[in-house]
């Protein structure tokens, strides 16, 4: 007998406690991203928060090229660009409570500006100053996550905990489609859903990791499908369609604080700038491809539905505009000055109690320090 | 007067006497990993401790390391100190990219604004027979990542000692436990816990006029072994315990050294890159003008942990000790 025919004459008994959690047929996500704009669906969303929606797009975008902008005058060493992916960014800062907390990817600082966190600290980390420039407690926003998908864990746990606790308390942590592929993704998903923990892991496919299309970084029919092999919902939502990703998070957020557990969302985007500014997606993309996705852009989409239905006229957009242009200059005002870095900052927060060994090391620099300002002409700065 | 016999207590007891003591101190303590409850660990570490909580404060976790330490990152930002448990050595490697991204460094990442006070209990070390990924010493790489603490008991009141004082740390840190001595006792009297002293102090197990050994955790106990044999040779050895890697005790240390004259480092992981070439080094730079020798290694050789019929062979042994305190002794006798 070969093996072949050993394995099929062998019938595998699930042991009597087992049984499946539930039926995966409500935990599939539609075959077509849900939408809002466009749809007769957009005339049953709130006016207003679609306006609000509109001033954090505009304003998203703006952040979004000042950002850039300062990358190329060497105020920060590096900006992985949102510029198409405003809704995903801002939707996700707006569903969330005062006391949720927010686990954002390193390109996620429109999301945590969005939050309420200084931009300036929020570009902490891209500037070269210290890894993580605001308080994570104030606006209960982790810090900045450089490591793929790690930071999913993270969310997972603080939601357990927070509810072991009694606390009213939702988690969401965003993630890019290439992150999907890490082991902490799988990991997390799965801790969260044996814990119904109160999280909802939100995934930006914008197409690309780096350079690699969503083709090479998995075989699945969608991102969201995903879900349903951990026990959870899976949604799928048009990432470009501002008022649908808020309507899709704020389900998921509701689901999780009503005791439902996680829900895995995938928004459908495009990144329109390459990876980063040291990046060339001429190499990896087609103009053609870009092209046809300004044409979906968030701004525009919402745009269209405002103005079309008479919520929003020139005065609105000059405004929004505006709005945007005071952000922006109070950006590069603040980014143009020096940051006031302390050497001696290096040791003091390694442990809670510098040990021995640090303790030795701290002398040397203050010695050098000293020695150098010494030598040094008046005037003179060392950054 | 009577006295009334205490049972002594096994190392792995003083473990659970600990973690229990810990979580009946602060509701904050969480134990977690596989099989830490229902089943008590496979080295019945975390015995009772969930019948005694609760679930929720001992919890079986799914079978993912990534995502134990993982989430008790989360856990630790929202005000908890989980106790996680890596269940063997080489099963902890899927949660170095957690352990070193994330646990080692958030709190200075955040300038001090999150500290994540996360104690990681690893069983390491060889002697007991394990297949292949169930012996790893793998105290290097921990040593070797800023912002953990390790610490190793090689005694039972250590072991209470220092899981307390772990779990009490605002700082994460590495509690290697070595497997090998979790079945020794010695005189700790488990109704009276010892005090429990703040991590990173070495002490002198035996003291000793002509050579230190320094050694830690499962090669302690071998080393006051050779010490023993030694005296036949008219050798009079002084045993230096490390208990803590990080931070290290330079100070103890090199007393020692500079009363002797003379230093072997002891420990099972291999020599090639590992804590003895840092010690001898330190000690070097410190005592040279004391030093009668070099400062010598006797380690594991530098090799995948063998299979267990051949560990004898590898694990450094009493004798290894004596050549090596031998070879120390040539130049005095020349």
């Amino acid at each position: 007998m070969t093996v072949m025919e050993q394995r099929g004459a062998y019938k595998p008994t699930p042991p009597p406690a087992w049984q499946p959690r539930t039926d995966p047929a409500p935990l599939l996500p539609d075959a077509e991203p849900y939408r809002v704009l466009g749809t007769e669906a957009a005339a049953k969303a709130d006016p207003e928060l679609l306006r609000t929606l509109y001033a954090q797009l505009v304003k998203g975008r703006r952040y979004n090229a000042q950002a850039t902008a300062l990358t190329k005058q060497g105020r920060l060493a590096v900006y992985p660009s949102t510029t198409g992916q405003e809704a995903c960014e801002v939707a996700a800062a707006m569903v969330l409570k005062e006391q949720d907390w927010l686990f954002p990817s390193y390109r996620d600082t429109l999301a945590v500006v969005a939050r309420g966190v200084d931009p300036v600290e929020a570009l902490t980390l891209l500037r070269g100053d210290w890894h993580t420039g605001y308080d994570p407690y104030e606006h209960r926003v982790a810090p900045l996550c450089t490591p793929l998908a790690t930071q999913l864990p993270h969310a997972v746990g603080l939601a357990h905990a927070a509810r072991l606790k009694g606390d009213d308390v939702v988690a969401l942590a965003m993630v890019g489609d290439g992150g999907t592929s890490e082991g902490d993704f799988h990991e997390a998903l799965n801790f969260a859903a044996v814990w119904q923990a109160p999280v909802v892991f939100f995934v930006q496919n914008n197409g690309f990791a780096i350079s690699v299309p969503l083709a090479k970084q998995t075989a699945a029919p969608s991102l969201a499908h995903k879900a349903v092999g951990y026990g959870m919902p899976g949604r799928l939502v048009d990432g470009n369609d501002a008022a649908a990703v808020h309507e899709v998070l704020s389900d998921a957020v509701r689901h999780a604080r009503a005791g439902g557990g996680p829900t895995l969302v995938e928004a459908i985007t495009y990144r329109v700038d390459a990876h980063t500014n040291a990046d060339d997606a001429t190499r990896y993309r087609g103009d053609a491809e870009v092209e046809t996705w300004r044409e979906h852009d968030p701004i525009r989409l919402l745009e269209r539905e405002l103005t079309g239905r008479g919520l929003l006229d020139e005065a609105g957009i000059e405004a929004a505009r505006q709005d945007a242009e005071t952000m922006a200059a109070a950006l590069r005002e603040h980014m143009n000055q020096d940051p006031a870095l302390d050497p001696m900052d290096l040791f003091t927060h390694v442990y809670a109690e510098p040990t021995r060994q640090l303790r030795e090391q701290q002398d040397q620099l203050r010695a050098e320090l000293e020695a150098e300002a010494d030598t040094e002409p008046e005037g003179g700065t060392h950054r | 007067m009577t006295t009334v016999a205490v049972k002594p207590a096994t190392m792995a007891q003083a473990f659970t006497r600990a973690l229990r003591d810990a979580m009946a101190a602060d509701p904050a303590v969480h134990v977690m990993g596989e099989d830490v409850g229902t089943l008590g660990g496979v080295f019945r570490v975390t015995d009772g401790l969930a019948k005694e909580f609760g679930e929720d404060r001992c919890t079986d976790t799914p079978l993912a390391e990534a995502g134990i330490l993982g989430t008790a990152v989360g856990m630790a930002m929202y005000g908890l100190r989980p106790v996680v448990e890596m269940q063997f050595d080489a099963f902890a490697y899927p949660a170095f990219e957690q352990l070193i991204s994330h646990v080692a460094r958030t709190r200075n990442r955040t300038r001090g604004k999150m500290p994540l006070p996360i104690t990681i209990r690893v069983p390491y070390g060889g002697g007991i027979g394990g297949v292949e990924h169930h012996s790893d010493s793998s105290e290097a790489y921990y040593m070797a990542t800023p912002g953990l603490h390790v610490v190793t008991p090689a005694t039972v009141a250590d072991a209470y000692g220092l899981l307390r004082a772990a779990i009490a740390s605002d700082d994460p840190v590495v509690v290697l436990e070595p497997k090998r001595l979790y079945w020794s006792k010695d005189s700790w009297n488990p109704e009276e816990p010892t005090p429990v002293e703040p991590i990173g102090r070495a002490v002198v197990r035996r003291p000793g006029r002509s050579v230190t050994l320094i050694t830690y955790g499962p090669s302690v106990p071998v080393c006051m072994e050779a010490a023993e044999a030694a005296r036949a040779e008219g050798w009079d050895l002084e045993v230096v315990d490390l208990r803590s890697l990080v931070p290290f005790d330079d100070e103890t240390v090199c007393a020692s050294v500079r009363r002797t004259g003379r230093a072997v480092v002891v420990h099972e992981s291999g020599s090639f890159g590992g804590p003895g070439g840092e010690i001898a080094a330190r000690v070097t730079e410190r005592c040279f003008h004391h030093l009668e020798a070099p400062v010598l290694r006797v380690a594991g050789f530098d090799i995948p942990y063998p299979p267990p019929m051949l560990e004898r062979h590898h694990l450094p042994g009493v004798d290894r000790i004596l050549d090596a305190v031998g070879r120390l002794q040539w130049e005095a006798e020349s």
